[in-house]
């Protein structure tokens, strides 16, 4: 039987209809779309017939293997050392091409290794840029969803009070978040950049000149940082915007309650403020994990995924790989495995912070 | 002793003054109730007194002690708001035990007090519930028994039971009124509603614009209203008011008469009542009666209001003014009678007719 809502209201279906197609059009097909393409071989344009893989492509990406690799030896079964003393290794080409003996490392390289012993011990991956993406998207997500949550509650309490002029404070502290991200990461550039650039200048100054000028974005041990610090500043202001709204539900009776009890400005925090924000709270970390992981303009306009991949994340690989390197399967691919980590985290999130009865 | 003294108390916001110099003495023990309406400054009053809000002028003392300057949490206060003001994610016990949790108290200590409050209260079946799971009326309870384990020297009551429906209104007068004898510390009691003041209070202060327009117990208010204002609001229904003519003054009784009011003889003791010219002339709905014959006033019903235990009737005088009258009996009327209306004219008040002798009259 049909329900009120399909029999009755033909005309506000029907009004509702652009609408309810743009959606489908833009966002329901392109998310089904994406599943279904990152079990082919589908290519941006090509013209060969698209093929069913199963979950070839996951395996491309997530495939990993662990290896040790036994030093060479001599005849009389000494370990052969190069001229300077380095233990000599056979060529770990030899164990991942075309070798029946180790299928599972077919076509596989290094990721990382480490020393244990005489032997040295390898794991390798399928895809070690896509790795190297994963690990950095986790650490920008686990360095800035409770910094810039931190943060922008500081600013928060700060711009909570009636002072004189506090609203030209807010605005400061919100204007980054009404420019565009890729205008922040072009002037950041700059900020950036080395030599000359305003943060070395300004170290340089701070510290008379004992500061030595840094390549910020040049190198590989600095760039994920400096994009970490840019990414916090520029969000910041958004998020302080939301805890302000939730200081300002918080009833200032309570706050005077506590006055008579005799609170301190800590206590007040921890037994009125920070209960108060609970809901806040729950609401500000999961958008920021949402939108860390989502990571993109800031890595396409700064750095490209470099130096040495030291930059490379999630998204922008889906991106590279579907648009640059039209293997528009392993974008997708990307992009589930991406979602499934966001709706698994946005879940343990909710999880860990559910009203306990 | 926890006496409140408050001398010549002023509080301005920049430029607008909304306290004009109070001077009240509260007695240790009292129970004291500031009444007036909306916006006269008695919440303003209160929060001062708690230490909320600063004072512009005066000075204030608690038990012998100027405490103009001194933190609210300093002061020997509790105070119970109108919004209950208490923590939604604590737990009744919690919630009670929040200034002992604060001041770092032990455990037992906390046990303890929370238990005798919740005894005093009768609310120990609601100690491990979240407020979310109280009426109103509990809240209230639980707000009360955050301030009783203070043990403060003073209570300040902020219109503690606006926020309940009249039946529990009426439930929690009581208990606030017993809480009172069985704790002995003084109370002061923020309300607009009269009847909250005249069965609780010991002494009722009623402030209007900032100013103290009379202090003294609910009886000698009602009685003897220093001015119109009070005398209009101390009492249901109010109390009807009607311009007259001085005809002759003696010392403390006047004659006077009007177009609607024969000549009567009403005492005359009030500061600022002219010896002659023109006068407000109040009677209360309970002292007028309907007589056959030789009324004082004359006028036809309007609409009468039958209660049972009292009929209120709602007059129109000759000139199209009304007057509300009171009787103690189940009557009918018919709307338009005719009705000759006396009164005795000793419980008749005689009030100056310039507004401003109101102002400042205590």
């Amino acid at each position: 039987m049909a329900s009120k809502l399909t029999r009755s209201n033909r005309a506000g279906w029907l009004m509702a209809s652009p609408g309810i197609a743009l959606i489908a059009a833009f966002i329901i097909l392109p998310f089904f779309l994406a599943f279904t393409f990152s079990l082919t071989n589908q290519r941006l344009a090509s013209p060969n017939p698209t093929k069913y893989v199963g979950f070839e492509n996951y395996r491309d990406l997530l495939g990993l293997a662990y290896f040790t690799l036994e030093p060479e030896r001599d005849d009389a079964g000494a370990v052969v050392r190069s001229a300077d003393g380095d233990i000599k290794y056979p060529r770990l080409r030899n164990f991942t091409r075309n070798n029946p003996d180790y299928p599972n490392l077919q076509g596989k390289r290094e990721w990382f290794s480490w020393q244990s012993g005489e032997n040295r011990k390898v794991v390798l991956a399928s895809d070690v840029v896509f790795m190297k993406a994963l690990v950095n998207t986790i650490t920008f997500v686990v360095v800035v969803a409770p910094v810039q949550a931190g943060l922008a509650l500081i600013l928060a309490l700060l711009i909570n009070q009636k002072l004189r002029g506090i609203s030209l404070f807010r605005a400061v502290y919100f204007m980054p978040v009404v420019v565009s991200i890729v205008v922040v990461s072009l002037l950041w550039r700059f900020i950036y950049s080395p030599g000359d650039g305003l943060l070395n200048n300004l170290l340089s100054a701070l510290t008379f000149g004992a500061f030595t000028p840094q390549d910020w974005l040049g190198n590989p041990s600095t760039a994920l940082g400096s994009i970490i610090a840019m990414s916090i500043w520029q969000g910041v202001g958004f998020h302080m915007v939301i805890w302000l709204s939730g200081l300002q539900t918080i009833s200032p009776t309570l706050y005077e309650a506590a006055q008579i009890e005799g609170s301190s400005k800590w206590q007040t925090f921890r037994y009125v403020t920070w209960p108060g924000l609970r809901n806040t709270a729950i609401l500000i970390l999961i958008v920021i994990t949402m939108q860390a992981f989502a990571l993109f303009a800031q890595i396409e306009v700064m750095t490209q995924g470099g130096p040495l991949d030291s930059t490379q994340v999630l998204v922008f690989q889906a991106f590279e790989r579907g648009y640059g390197k039209q293997d528009i399967s392993g974008g997708s691919t990307i992009s589930v495995i991406l979602f499934i980590i966001v709706l698994s985290v946005s879940l343990l999130q909710r999880w860990l912070t559910r009203e306990k009865k | 002793m926890a006496d409140v003294l408050l001398k010549a108390i002023k509080k301005s916001y920049g430029p607008v003054e909304v306290i004009k110099g109070v001077d009240i003495d509260i007695n240790d023990g009292e129970f004291v109730v500031f009444v007036g309406p909306s916006g006269c400054g008695k919440s303003t009053l209160l929060r001062m007194i708690a230490g909320l809000e600063d004072i512009s002028g005066g000075t204030l003392e608690i038990a012998g002690r100027v405490v103009n300057d001194i933190e609210a949490s300093e002061r020997g206060i509790a105070m119970v708001f109108q919004s209950y003001a208490i923590f939604p994610h604590m737990t009744v016990r919690e919630n009670v035990a929040f200034g002992l949790t604060i001041a770092g108290a032990s455990k037992a200590e906390k046990e303890a007090k929370v238990a005798e409050a919740a005894r005093i209260l009768q609310m120990e079946h609601l100690l491990d519930r979240r407020p979310s799971q109280l009426s109103g009326g509990q809240r209230q309870r639980v707000a009360i028994g955050r301030a009783i384990v203070r043990k403060p020297e003073v209570f300040l009551f902020d219109e503690p039971l606006s926020n309940l429906d009249a039946a529990l209104r009426l439930d929690m007068r009581i208990e606030i009124g017993k809480l009172h004898k069985s704790l002995g510390a003084t109370m002061v009691y923020v309300t607009h509603d009269q009847v909250e003041a005249m069965t609780l209070a010991d002494k009722i202060v009623v402030l209007k614009d900032g100013y103290v327009q009379q202090i003294g117990a609910p009886m000698d208010l009602y009685h003897n209203p220093a001015n119109r204002f009070v005398a209009g609001f101390i009492g249901a229904p109010s109390m009807n008011f009607l311009d007259v003519e001085i005809v002759s003054r003696e010392g403390d009784s006047a004659r006077i008469h009007s177009d609607l009011v024969s000549e009567i003889t009403v005492p005359a003791w009030r500061e600022g009542v002219p010896f002659s010219g023109r006068a407000t002339l109040g009677i209360r709905p309970q002292d007028l009666r309907t007589v056959d014959t030789g009324g004082i006033l004359q006028g036809n019903v309007a609409i009468a209001e039958r209660l049972g235990i009292e009929t209120v009737v709602d007059i129109t005088l000759k000139d199209g003014s009304r007057l509300l009258v009171s009787l103690p009996e189940d009557r009918v009327f018919e709307p338009g009678q005719p009705v000759e209306l006396g009164f005795d004219p000793a419980r008749a008040h005689l009030f100056a007719l310039d507004a401003e002798a109101t102002r400042n009259a205590a």
